[in-house]
């Protein structure tokens, strides 16, 4: 058993106003067991009756150390840690990884398997929205929402599960395609849920957007600056909620994500009405960007023929020598990798993920850091719950929508 | 090198103490004195308006380097020019220590106890650091190259009681 170290008060004095020093505000521990943080997030609050003076957040608690983990492995394996970082964005994560790798090793990607990504990761980004609005919605007292958003989610899994054969941890995606082509009932799976979602977001919308007992919890309440959120790092859709028009998909083109025809959503008046309305209309616009992908899907191979990042195919093993060798050397030493680093960014449903990646010349990472999109949005949160009530911390938190295994890596 | 980065880096020569220039895949890499971390990104937050620090971390390249053993790298974004710059400060393997960017970005706070957490390297003039993703009282910091990864041995038939004996159970 390691000893219990003392904390005395001092070393924690300038975290809280003098007031509380002198008894007269009251600390108060929310968490780390709380149904509205959303995970293991715990805030040390002070209070002058319900009003917030100062959120102290204390993180860490779902730790697992993936960094370092992902040393020890080589760029193929490693990628398996990658499902674990934000468990509502999976294949968005695998595929900030995968690129992060293929640039670094200058590995292309064919067409086809760029279409199937960008499918497959604006429905998980439609699914990440969904539990955020399930949830956000119960943290409000909306209870049946929570009930449809995870409906619709259900079916989003479904599709991961047929292509992959997971329904969260899929690490479909890998360095230089995709895993395997899709089955032929992908198609139909997809055209299914592009038809029947619209209904199901304006259904969200009429029992939602103009509720009356809704608006009251997010109608100027947590109000973000422009200047704030870019300080503070903040990326995805509440930069965007803040006015500013930053969106990776846009700015940056991946994946062949200038060919498709969507509107980035910009709000702002930067509270969470703002924030709410802005992700609403991303569901909307990534539903768009999958009918188009899948339109436009061409036929064609599913993995780079580069055989010295990419294994060959199971039929190519059986008469090629050649074949074998590259099989078996990538699964059991792995392909090495330049000695420079990278930083290549994707924009998540939470924002800018960003995959900093350092080669030694040897085959596994020398570094990579991750750069989650949540750890710095939960960081702007003192400065915007301050003064407000208690139960608008809860909305706020709510809204900021980060996911604690995003946050801890 | 594009043209208007070329520029902001050679205006950044001129008034820093430049030590190198690295360029990969189109991405710029440049490597600035410690002491001058914080003048040079004030620099280029307000005349160069790279308003966005994407990222922050740190790589240890022990045991090769000792002086410098560390590079703290900051990777700033322009939302309103469309450019990227990786900033890297070189760090001294002994009593690492840098000055504090947590006024120039707010983001740096968070970012900063990360780095002091998982790398040891202290920063001066920070409001509040303290370890933040490991609990306070641990020893050590892990993403350092000369902290072990740790394992944990599988358990099985031939070596069940072994293994059972270093277990922690209840004291008697």
């Amino acid at each position: 058993m390691t000893q219990l170290q003392e904390v005395t008060v001092d070393e924690l004095k300038h975290l809280v106003s003098e007031r509380a020093v002198e008894g007269e505000t009251m600390l108060l521990n929310m968490g780390p067991q709380h149904p509205a943080t959303h995970g293991v997030l715990r805030l040390l609050l002070e209070l002058d009756g319900e009003i917030v003076i100062n959120c102290i957040p204390d993180i860490g608690y779902l730790h697992t150390g993936i960094e370092k983990n992902m040393e020890a492995k080589t760029y193929q394996k490693a990628e398996v840690m990658t499902d674990r970082l934000d468990y509502m964005n999976t294949v968005g994560n695998n595929l900030a990884y995968c690129m992060a790798v293929e640039k670094l090793v200058d590995l292309d990607v064919p067409v086809r398997a760029q279409g199937i990504r960008v499918i497959l990761t604006e429905l998980q980004r439609i699914a990440s929205h969904l539990v955020w609005i399930g949830t956000h919605a119960l943290d409000l007292a909306a209870m049946s929402m929570f009930m449809y958003a995870f409906r619709e989610r259900e079916i989003i899994l479904d599709i991961l599960e047929l292509v992959s054969g997971q329904r969260m941890m899929t690490t479909y995606f890998r360095p230089g395609g995709v895993w395997r082509d899709v089955p032929v009932e992908f198609e139909d799976a997809v055209r299914n849920f592009i038809k029947i979602f619209p209904k199901r977001i304006d259904e969200y919308e009429a029992l939602l957007t103009k509720n009356p007992l809704l608006l009251d919890r997010l109608l100027g309440i947590g109000v973000l600056t422009k200047e704030t959120a870019l300080s503070y790092s903040v990326t995805g859709p509440i930069l965007r909620a803040s006015g500013v028009d930053w969106d990776l998909r846009k700015a940056r083109p991946y994946m062949g994500y200038e060919q498709y025809d969507f509107i980035v959503p910009v709000r702002t008046e930067g509270d969470n009405y703002a924030r709410y309305l802005v992700r609403v209309q991303e569901m909307r616009e990534s539903l768009k960007i999958v009918e188009q992908a899948l339109d436009k899907l061409p036929m064609g191979p599913v993995r780079s023929d580069n055989r010295k990042f990419v294994p060959p195919p199971r039929s190519e093993i059986g008469v090629s020598m050649e074949a074998l060798i590259h099989h078996f050397k990538l699964w059991t030493e792995g392909f090495d990798a330049p000695k420079a680093s990278i930083y290549s960014a994707v924009e998540g449903p939470r924002g800018e993920l960003g995959v900093f990646l350092e080669g030694d010349g040897g085959p596994k990472p020398y570094r990579v850091h991750m750069r989650t999109p949540s750890f710095d949005n939960l960081g702007v949160l003192p400065v915007i719950s301050k003064g407000h009530l208690v139960a608008d911390l809860i909305a706020i938190i709510g809204s900021i929508d980060f996911v604690l295994g995003d946050i801890d890596r | 090198m594009e043209n208007t980065l070329r520029s902001i880096v050679q205006t950044l020569q001129e008034k820093f103490e430049v030590n190198k220039v690295e360029e990969f895949r189109g991405e710029v890499h440049v490597f600035i004195a410690p002491a001058q971390i914080v003048d040079a990104l004030t620099h280029l937050r307000d005349n160069e308006s790279f308003e966005l620090m994407s990222a922050m971390t740190a790589v240890d390249y022990w045991p090769e380097g000792e002086d410098p053993r560390f590079n703290v790298i900051c990777q700033l974004t322009s939302v309103s020019r469309d450019l990227s710059l990786q900033i890297r400060v070189p760090v001294a393997g002994a009593s690492p220590s840098v000055p504090t960017v947590s006024g120039v970005y707010g983001s740096a706070n968070w970012r900063e106890r990360e780095i002091f957490d998982m790398f040891g390297i202290t920063f001066e003039g920070h409001p509040d650091l303290r370890r933040i993703l490991m609990p306070f009282d641990w020893e050590g910091h892990p993403l350092r190259k000369d902290y072990p990864l740790g394992y944990e041995e599988p358990q099985f038939s031939f070596n069940f009681e072994e293994i059972s004996l270093q277990k922690p159970g209840p004291k008697e």
